[in-house]
């Protein structure tokens, strides 16, 4: 009846068989169901839900890494981990509450400017009286789809001293900074120009998290720059992409009722184009929250957190933890404060774009 | 009048950003193509210029020869753990898809849900309690322990669960019909007809794991199993300020973009599409 030479496991044909095939097929079904799923259920079990769990566990042990932590032989600290990062005075929350700092300019510099980057370059790209668009959105989608690490070298060689980036500012009359070695912030160095060259006494005592409120204020640093320059070009174009997909599926009807209506080219794209994409701009905006608080392979090729700790980052500061100085409790749990942190901001930014909705 | 003088400035200014993006989208590749013909001091002195003083091939002849950066050893290694992935998960993702798009089983709702919460997870927060379970596996340091981790593809599933729910049903009822099993149903019957979305997921994974840096990085520590991207990393690693044989280390991030160069020209339409759905999904 059925061809059975094609299973993978020989099917226990059961007495019942002959009699309720119906039954029978069922039960084929639900075992195949499960063999089927199976490659796939113990993959996703083993690398993804386990390491989940067990990071948990190690994040509370103080663990160094030679031995396996599992047979209790590494003590049990409880919350200590998260103490030390959080609350104690000492290195390791400083580093942490930095590699915080850098990242969340980081994020306010690079989710902006890679959302408003690729709405432009999808808008052009879009514009039907341009010729060779099809050959401009495969240039833009190029250093998307291209080794981080790869491109990070390329980036490592425009921003160097005697560099491309350097010669073009050379040509425009300025002096360009040694990019990877300069750890002024750049909030810093835009008050300086106004003669603000030392914080004021306040800014200076008052710390949050053991950094001074000033050092908090200091904007990503020169080095900084880099990256974040490194990850808008790589990043625009997926992006590009996503809300090409959306103006194609946009209504034209709309659009033609403004034409009509004598809306110029500014006023139907803030007026018409920009609202009937909300739901893709909330889209862009939360993939670069989630992509962008997980920076790692540019810090690792481009600076290892140098210079003075102005390129930390929560995630190489969780590797570094681990496999540098042997802390693995410290690495996971600032693994896990990182993850609350993605939730977190995640979660913050749905609820004010709703709000923002209902107004 | 008005409008056309309007539509005229629209295109100047549309074209005006297409030039400029092309210019700042493709001309670090440009760059890194004409310095890795040029000599480490060429390279610091025109910085910008794309043509070399003087053609050198030394870079390219260190690639292929030098023992100190093992080039061909890291291709290999790239190429041997892209091809197991890929068709790795091909194979994983076009069962689990077929599972839960058309079979019945007690547990289906549990482990899509599952799937979809996992999906959540950002993939830094598991990068050391991954390497904890190759050490505690004996994984750590051996192909497996490169290759089997990125078999877990929750994303992937997705894609083919949906190519399948799109198959009609009458197809493959009409093949039990004639007397196929569920193997050969799935294999010989649907698999044939969601080609695009195979195509998709295999050109998705290819990419994926050539690129992929931070798994290799912690679940291997000998040389012998540094991929093209762990490799140059390592090479790069901490250079600060002015890094030296640069046109050497450009020529092997050519090397490293070569492939994904190449599969993208080929195959666009695919890949635009491929990332697309991964971005609505994911």
């Amino acid at each position: 009846m059925v061809d059975t030479t094609l299973r993978p496991a020989p099917p226990t044909t059961g007495p019942t068989t002959p009699r309720r095939p119906v039954n029978a097929e069922a039960r084929r079904e639900n075992r195949a169901g499960w063999l089927f799923v199976a490659p796939a259920v113990v993959l996703v079990l083993l690398f993804l839900v386990v390491p989940a769990v067990l990071a948990l566990y190690v994040s509370l042990l103080d663990w160094n890494g030679t031995y396996s932590p599992l047979t209790g032989r590494a003590p049990f600290v409880g919350l200590e981990n998260y103490r030390e990062l959080l609350f104690e005075d000492g290195l390791i929350r400083r580093d942490f509450v930095t590699s915080v700092r850098n990242t969340l300019y980081f994020v306010l510099f690079v989710v902006p400017s890679q959302t408003l980057v690729a709405l432009l370059l999808a808008v052009v790209v879009n514009n039907r009286a341009l010729r060779g668009r099809a050959f401009f959105r495969s240039a833009f989608y190029f250093p998307s789809i291209t080794s981080s690490v790869a491109i990070s070298v390329i980036f490592l060689f425009l921003f160097s001293g005697s560099g491309a980036v350097n010669a073009i500012l050379e040509f425009l009359g300025i002096q360009g900074p040694n990019w990877f070695t300069d750890s002024r912030g750049v909030l810093h160095e835009a008050l300086a120009l106004f003669g603000v060259d030392s914080p004021p006494s306040v800014l200076e005592e008052t710390t949050v998290g053991g950094l001074p409120l000033w050092d908090w204020l200091s904007g990503p640093s020169v080095a900084m720059m880099t990256i974040i320059a490194l990850v808008v070009w790589t990043t625009s174009g997926t992006y590009m992409l996503i809300f090409l997909a959306a103006l194609q599926n946009l209504p034209d009807n709309v659009h033609e009722a403004a034409l009509v209506d004598g809306a110029g080219w500014w006023q139907r794209f803030w007026k018409v184009t920009v609202p009937q994409l909300r739901p893709t701009i909330f889209l862009v905006a939360t993939l670069g929250l989630i992509g962008t608080w997980q920076v790692f392979d540019q810090v690792y090729v481009m600076s290892q957190g140098d210079p003075a700790k102005t390129t930390l980052t929560p995630a190489f500061l969780s590797y570094q933890q681990s496999f540098a100085e042997g802390s693995f409790g410290v690495g996971a749990a600032i693994a896990l404060l990182l993850f609350l942190l993605i939730v977190g901001v995640t979660t913050v930014q749905r609820i004010l774009l709703r709000d923002g909705r209902n107004s | 009048m008005t409008t056309k003088r309007a539509r005229l400035v629209g295109a100047a200014l549309g074209y005006l950003v297409l030039v400029l993006g092309a210019v700042l989208y493709l001309g670090p590749f440009l760059i890194q193509v004409a310095t890795s013909f040029k000599s480490d001091a060429d390279a610091v002195a025109h910085p910008l210029s794309l043509v070399p003083e003087q053609v050198d091939t030394s870079s390219y002849e260190r690639v292929a020869t030098d023992p100190a950066v093992n080039v061909p050893l890291w291709l290999g290694n790239s190429l041997l753990v892209t091809l197991c992935v890929t068709t790795g998960r091909l194979l994983v993702d076009a069962m689990a898809g077929y599972a839960l798009a058309r079979l019945r089983w007690r547990g289906r709702g549990v482990v899509f849900t599952g799937l979809l919460m996992v999906m959540a997870v950002p993939p830094v927060v598991l990068l050391i309690p991954k390497f904890l379970v190759l050490r505690e596996l004996s994984l750590f340091d051996s192909y497996a322990g490169m290759i089997l981790p990125l078999l877990a593809d929750a994303m992937g599933i997705f894609l083919m669960k949906q190519a399948f729910e799109q198959v009609p049903r009458e197809v493959e009822e009409s093949a039990t019909m004639d007397g196929a099993g569920i193997v050969r149903r799935w294999w010989s019957v649907v698999l044939p007809m969601v080609r695009p979305a195979t195509t998709t997921l295999s050109i998705l994974a290819f990419q994926a794991s050539w690129n992929e840096f931070t798994h290799f990085l912690v679940s291997t520590s000998s040389p012998g199993y540094e991929t093209l991207t762990v490799g140059l990393a390592r090479l790069v690693g901490g250079a600060l300020g002015e890094g030296q044989q640069l046109p050497l280390k450009l020529t092997i991030a050519l090397v490293a973009t070569i492939p994904v160069a190449v599969v993208f020209l080929v195959s666009q339409r695919h890949l635009v599409r491929a990332q697309l759905s991964g971005a609505v999904k994911g």
